[in-house]
C-alpha cells in the first residue's frame, strides 16, 4: 500500500467506520428512538461518501464564474441528488419519529424487548412470558 | 496554476482529515451514551460537522441545507419526540451484542474490500466525474443560462426527480398529520382515551 | 417561558431577519448557494423559533394550520402545474423553453425555475411547520425529574 493509495482511500474507509457504526447502533440497541438516531447516522455517512465521489482536485463550488472559462468546477450531480436526499432523510425520520410516540402512547414503553414482550402476552396470556 | 493546486489539495485534506477525527469521536459517543437527549444532541453535532465537511469539498448547497436541516430541524423533532417518550435508554442485560458485532464486522470488512478498487479521492478522471458530471457544467450555460449549476440541474434538468422528492415530502408531512393529528384552534388534539 | 425576558427580546428581533434570509434563500437561489428545499426550512424555522419562545398558541396564530395543510398540497399542486402549463403550450412535460420567446437569454428557463422553486419552498416550509405542530401539540406524560 502505497502512500498515494491511502491518501486517495482514508476518506472511504473512515466513512465505511461510520456507516458501521449507525448500523451497529440500529441492530444493538433496543430503544426506537436510539435505533432512528443511529440510522441518521448511517444515512448522513452515506452523504459523505456521495459528496466524497463528486470532489474533483482543485475544483471549486460548482456556481459559474462569469467570463472565466478554464475554471474546475467540482461534480454538480452528487450535489443535487444529496441535496434532495437531506430533505426527504427528515420527513422520514419525522414519519419514524411519530410512529414511536404513537408505539409509546399505546404501549407506555419504546423499548424493543418490552414490547414485544407485551405482544406476546396479549397473544397467550402470562404464558407468552420470556 | 499547478502549484496553487497543490497547495489547496493539502489545506483542503489537512481540514478533511479533522473534520473526518471529530466525526468518528461524535458516531462513537452516539454509540456508548445512554442518555437520549445528549444522544440528540450530539447528533446535532454530527450534523453541523458534516456540513463543515460539505464546504470543505466544495458542495456549498449541500452544507447549507445539512446545516439547516440537520443540525436544526431533526434536533428539533428527536427532542420533541423525547419529551413525548422517555429520557433514557434502559439498560438491557438480556440484548446480545455479539451478533450485531458479527453483522456489523462482515458488512463492515465487504465495504473495506469494495472501496479498494475506487478511485482516489478528488481524482478528476474517475467515472463519476468525467461523464455525465461533466456534460451538466459545460452545457449549463448554453442550456439553462442560470450561474448556479446546482439550481439548474436539480430544477430544470432532473426536474421529474425533484418533483418526486417534493411529493415524498408531501407524503411525509401528510402521513404525520395522519399519526399524530394538527388541531387548528385549540392547545392540544388529546388521545383518545382523554377526550 | 414567561421569565425567559432575554430569550423573548432576542426572538423578536431575530425572527424577521430569518424569515427575511428565507425569502432572499428562495429567490437568490439561481446566481448563489440555495433553493427553495433550503428556504423552506429556514422559513419554517423562523416560525418554529417564534413557536418554541412564546408558546404553540402565538405560532398557530401566524401560521393557521388550516391554512398550512392548503398550502401543503397548494406547492406540489404549483410545481405539477408548471409541467401542465408546459405541456398545454405544446412542449414536452416541465420543458420551461416554452414559457418566454427570448431564447437567447433562455427567460423561460428563469421563469419555469423561480416557479418549480417557489412550490418546492412552499412545500418543505409548510410540512416542516405542521411536523412542528404534530409533535409540540401533543400531551405529554413524562415528569420533569426524568430528564
Amino acid at each position: 500500500m502505497s502512500a498515494e493509495f491511502i491518501i486517495g482511500h482514508y476518506n472511504y474507509w473512515i466513512i465505511v467506520i461510520l456507516m458501521m457504526a449507525g448500523l451497529y447502533v440500529v441492530l444493538a440497541r433496543g430503544n426506537l428512538v436510539k435505533k432512528l438516531v443511529g440510522l441518521n447516522v448511517f444515512q448522513t455517512s452515506v452523504f459523505l461518501l456521495y459528496i466524497t465521489i463528486g470532489k474533483v482536485h482543485g475544483g471549486t463550488a460548482p456556481i459559474e464564474i462569469k467570463g472565466a472559462y478554464d475554471v474546475v468546477y467540482s461534480n454538480p450531480l452528487p450535489h443535487v441528488l444529496i441535496l434532495t436526499a437531506i430533505v426527504v432523510g427528515v420527513s422520514t425520520l419525522a414519519v419514524g419519529l411519530a410512529l414511536v410516540v404513537r408505539v409509546r402512547e399505546t404501549y407506555g414503553t419504546i423499548e424493543e424487548d418490552e414490547l414485544v414482550e407485551a405482544d406476546l402476552v396479549a397473544e397467550f396470556g402470562e404464558a407468552g412470558k420470556t | 496554476m499547478i502549484e496553487e493546486a497543490a497547495l489547496q489539495f493539502d489545506v483542503t485534506t489537512a481540514i478533511d482529515i479533522i473534520l473526518m477525527i471529530f466525526l468518528l469521536i461524535s458516531a462513537l459517543a452516539i454509540v456508548v451514551m445512554r442518555h437520549l437527549f445528549s444522544i440528540a444532541m450530539v447528533s446535532g453535532v454530527y450534523s453541523l460537522l458534516s456540513a463543515a465537511f460539505f464546504v470543505n469539498l466544495d458542495a456549498v448547497d449541500v452544507a447549507f441545507t445539512e446545516a439547516a436541516v440537520g443540525a436544526g430541524m431533526s434536533t428539533i423533532l428527536i427532542l420533541g419526540a423525547l419529551l413525548l417518550t422517555s429520557r433514557r435508554e434502559k439498560i438491557t442485560p438480556n440484548r446480545s451484542a455479539f451478533i450485531p458485532l458479527i453483522v456489523v464486522v462482515v458488512t463492515g470488512a465487504a465495504l473495506f474490500y469494495a472501496t479498494f478498487d475506487m478511485p482516489n479521492f478528488a481524482d478528476p478522471n474517475s467515472p463519476a466525474n468525467t461523464d455525465v458530471g461533466l456534460q451538466y457544467i459545460q452545457r449549463n450555460y448554453d442550456d439553462i443560462g442560470v450561474p448556479n449549476i446546482v439550481t439548474s440541474v436539480l430544477a430544470s434538468y432532473r426536474g421529474f426527480d425533484t418533483l418526486g422528492e417534493t411529493l415524498v415530502v408531501f407524503a411525509a408531512g401528510l402521513s404525520v398529520l395522519v399519526l399524530l393529528g394538527v388541531s387548528s384552534a385549540g392547545r392540544l388534539t388529546g388521545r383518545e382515551d382523554e377526550t | 417561558m414567561n421569565h425567559h425576558l432575554v430569550l423573548r427580546v432576542v426572538t423578536k428581533i431575530l425572527v424577521p431577519v430569518i424569515l427575511l434570509f428565507g425569502l432572499y434563500v428562495q429567490f437568490h437561489g439561481d446566481y448563489g448557494p440555495g433553493g427553495g428545499f433550503q428556504a423552506g426550512v429556514i422559513f419554517a424555522a423562523g416560525i418554529i423559533l417564534y413557536g418554541l419562545v412564546f408558546g404553540l398558541d402565538a405560532a398557530k396564530q401566524v401560521a393557521p394550520p388550516l391554512i398550512v395543510q392548503r398550502l401543503m398540497a397548494f406547492g406540489v399542486l404549483l410545481y405539477a402545474g408548471v409541467g401542465v402549463v408546459t405541456l398545454a403550450l405544446g412542449e414536452n412535460y416541465l420543458d420551461y423553453d416554452i414559457l418566454h420567446p427570448d431564447l437567447e437569454h433562455h427567460t423561460g428557463q428563469h421563469y419555469g425555475i423561480l416557479a418549480v422553486e417557489l412550490g418546492v419552498g412552499i412545500t418543505v416550509a409548510t410540512v416542516m411547520m405542521l411536523l412542528f405542530y404534530g409533535f409540540a401539540g401533543r400531551n405529554f406524560d413524562i415528569k420533569d425529574e426524568d430528564w
